[in-house]
């Protein structure tokens, strides 16, 4: 490295995604959050006539979560990783900015058409997949402008070997694009029959073969946005946060291959004594169990890479957020097998206990990761010091608490709700009507809204934190190695 | 091995193309056709139900309600028999659902009435004491968009063959008829104002009076279908 000359690498598409996954993330966040309130306090549905319904705003909350914040995140990432790791600059080729720059707008364009639609009522019903034909072509299009990107920087790279993190960007691409295309199939019957509404479509599949394609896409599009992309991020920004090399290249190889050829079987938990064979459940739940080799062999292998260096944990905050998203990585990958288990998938499905573990995953792992992974560009790309560690130390906490009392209260919440659901008394009836199971879960989904109510104000804090950094934030005369300087 | 993949971007892909590919194609395809089979007597849905099934999926009950009953007594004894793939074969989309915030109602035509659902979309805790469920006064307001329900099944009959117009249990009867839109419409309204009549809000009755089909009857329709 020593030879080549100081690459001078161009930001600028990162920086809108970063602004987007904020914007995004605070949209999703709050819809969450009234989602959880109106199902404590059930007067809140009627605030915005038709729209404010739980019912409405649930897939507008997925669905900007997932596409908005997340996938935001890791576009930033990309094209702040990409060029890093590759060694080369998107300055150098006009054609790859300009993907770029269209990259960004047509995914904003369909995020916001997305809202819109959502709103109306507009919708596949098909869970992750709510878009409808028009939005999906939309989103097919700068899928594949993404992939240009890729590859297009790939095809121009200065360094020969391919890191880890673009492994797994790849994975994203590749599967995400092979997941969407078929779970999508659609035939817009306007165009068959010439009447109705111009939007609506039907789907390729019917019952039980549409039920298993739309898991087989509802499981590993969580497997490939909320995960591979993910790990990508952390296995850039740990390692150059902390100045540590990363602990064991041959336990990425076998986390990596091992990851992308267990993951897509396990769609089939999500169908554990529903209609399809016997056999697809059974492989699902072994799958499930396997999984747990690859998921922590990533996981392991980021906290092994912090040995020697736990003090870092103490003098910086970033390093924290790292550890604590890979701790929850870890909690929500051992916890999904459980639940993978016949018996266990017997209590657990349907109740609360299921979006419970969704949010260990999604609020402590790609949520922390991501927010870590903007801490980390924003400085280097404003070329500010950040505003304030007093903020991001309140943040840290009142969102680790909030992810705390998410899951524990869904835990019992769940359990509690399963194993009403199945009692029986002395002379073989049920003990308990549906809604006595309902009225059960009040102080639970309570505790739910506040512990999401911390995390979103932990979040608004970061936004801020952000926004002052850009703003205000110490002018940094070059570009820090290591850890990200942070005002005291 | 994997090293020189490592400085391969495309055979790298393609690598990964062959790991993520080949659950699916083991998973999905051996048992395609048999799982698409109907169950004996199951039977499209009619355009009303089906305008119904429309709305349902708008308003996004299946965020809350499930329609699958797996088998266990303490789920047949509360919802009714288990469900079977062949039930299935006529819903595009399926409606599974992944969270029962709301009771099952995979077969909920079995025990409630169009009077019932009628105080309960209104006003949920007037018939639930305790319910959490929104209330949906909208639904008594608009008009059920009669074109796309027969738009859809004018499309899967041409694209899936789905038997509309046919005869399916072999009485030389036609089980579930299509026909133009404009017979369709025509038929729909006399289901409607069938629904109708056991009803009591005024809005709804005014609305049949005029030759529209309120959302409320339509989604009762496909509610007292789920059999």
């Amino acid at each position: 490295m020593e030879k080549s000359r100081r690459i001078d690498y161009d930001y600028s598409i990162s920086k809108l995604f970063t602004i987007t996954t904020i914007l995004f993330g605070i949209l999703g966040m709050s819809i969450g959050v009234i989602l959880a309130f109106q199902l404590a306090f059930p007067s809140l549905n009627n605030i915005a006539g038709e729209y404010g319904t739980f019912s409405r705003l649930r897939p507008l909350h997925t669905n900007a979560v997932i596409f908005g914040f997340a996938l935001s995140g890791i576009f930033a990432a990309w094209y702040y990783i990409g060029q890093r790791v590759l060694k080369v600059s998107l300055n150098e080729s006009p054609f790859l900015k300009k993907v770029g720059y269209l990259h960004f707008i047509l995914y904003v364009i369909t995020i916001i058409l997305a809202v819109v639609t959502l709103l109306m009522g507009i919708t596949t019903s098909k869970e992750y997949a709510e878009l409808e034909w028009p939005l999906d072509i939309l989103v097919v299009i700068w899928w594949v402008l993404w992939g240009v990107s890729i590859f297009g920087l790939m095809g121009i790279r200065r360094e020969k070997v391919l890191y880890i993190s673009i492994w797994y960007f790849i994975a994203t691409f590749i599967a995400v694009a092979m997941l969407y295309l078929f779970n999508n199939l659609e035939v817009p019957t306007a165009l068959i029959s010439g009447e109705g509404s111009w939007i609506h479509s039907v789907s390729f599949y019917s019952g039980t073969n549409d039920a298993l394609v739309q898991w087989w896409y509802g499981h590993n599009a969580v497997a490939f946005v909320f995960t591979t992309p993910i790990i990508a991020m952390i296995y850039y920004f740990l390692p150059k946060e902390s100045g540590q090399n990363v602990y064991s290249y041959k336990l990425s190889i076998l986390a990596f291959w091992g990851l992308l050829f267990v993951y897509l079987w396990a769609g089939g938990h999500h169908l554990i004594y529903s209609t399809v064979p016997d056999w697809i459940q059974t492989m699902g739940s072994v799958m499930s169990i396997i999984l747990i080799l690859p998921s922590w062999g990533s996981a392991i292998n980021m906290l092994l890479t912090m040995k020697g260096q736990w003090e870092q944990l103490q003098t910086n905050t970033l390093i924290k957020f790292m550890v604590l998203a890979s701790t929850f990585y870890m909690l929500s990958t051992i916890e999904g097998p459980i639940q993978a288990i016949k018996s266990v998938n017997a209590i657990a499905h349907f109740t609360d206990w299921i979006p419970g573990h969704v949010h260990d995953g999604v609020l402590g792992w790609v949520g922390f990761m991501i927010m870590a992974a903007v801490l980390h560009m924003t400085p280097r790309m404003f070329k500010r010091e950040l505003y304030s560690k007093s903020i991001l130390e309140t943040q840290f906490w009142l969102q680790t608490m909030g992810i705390i009392m998410y899951f524990s209260s869904m835990w019992i919440a769940g359990i509690t709700q399963g194993m009403m659901w199945r009692a029986y008394d002395e002379y073989g009836s049920l003990v308990y009507s549906f809604i006595d199971t309902v009225i059960v879960l009040k102080p639970y989904y309570t505790i739910r809204a506040i512990g999401g109510l911390l995390y979103l104000t932990g979040f608004l804090l970061f936004a801020y934190n952000i926004y002052k950094t850009i703003r205000v934030g110490r002018v940094l005369d070059k570009e820090p190695v290591n850890k990200t300087p942070i005002y005291q | 091995m994997f090293s020189w993949f490592e400085k391969r971007p495309f055979f790298f892909g393609l690598l990964v193309f062959v790991f993520v590919s080949f659950a699916g194609i083991i998973e999905i395809i051996p048992d395609f056709a048999k799982q698409s089979r109907p169950t004996v007597g199951t039977k499209p849905y009619s355009v009303l139900e089906l305008a119904g099934r429309q709305i349902y999926i708008n308003e996004s009950c299946n965020s809350c309600h499930s329609q699958l009953i797996r088998p266990f007594k303490s789920e047949t004894d509360r919802y009714g028999m288990y469900s079977l793939s062949g039930e299935y074969a006529y819903d595009r989309p399926f409606l599974w659902g992944s969270k029962r915030t709301g009771p099952d109602l995979m077969r909920v035509g079995n025990y409630r009435t169009t009077d019932w659902h009628e105080n309960h979309m209104l006003e949920p805790k007037s018939v639930v004491p305790g319910s959490i469920m929104p209330a949906y006064p909208h639904l008594f307001e608009k008009s059920t968009d009669m074109d796309t329900a027969w738009a859809e099944a004018y499309t899967v009959k041409k694209v899936f063959s789905t038997p509309y117009d046919k005869d399916i249990d072999g009485d030389n009867k036609i089980d579930v008829p299509l026909g133009s839109l404009e017979e369709a419409k025509e038929r729909s309204l006399e289901e409607a104002k069938e629904i109708a009549k056991k009803m009591k809000n005024k809005k709804v009755e005014e609305m049949i009076n005029r030759g529209e089909i309120p959302e409320i009857v339509s989604l009762i329709a496909y509610l007292n279908s789920l059999k």
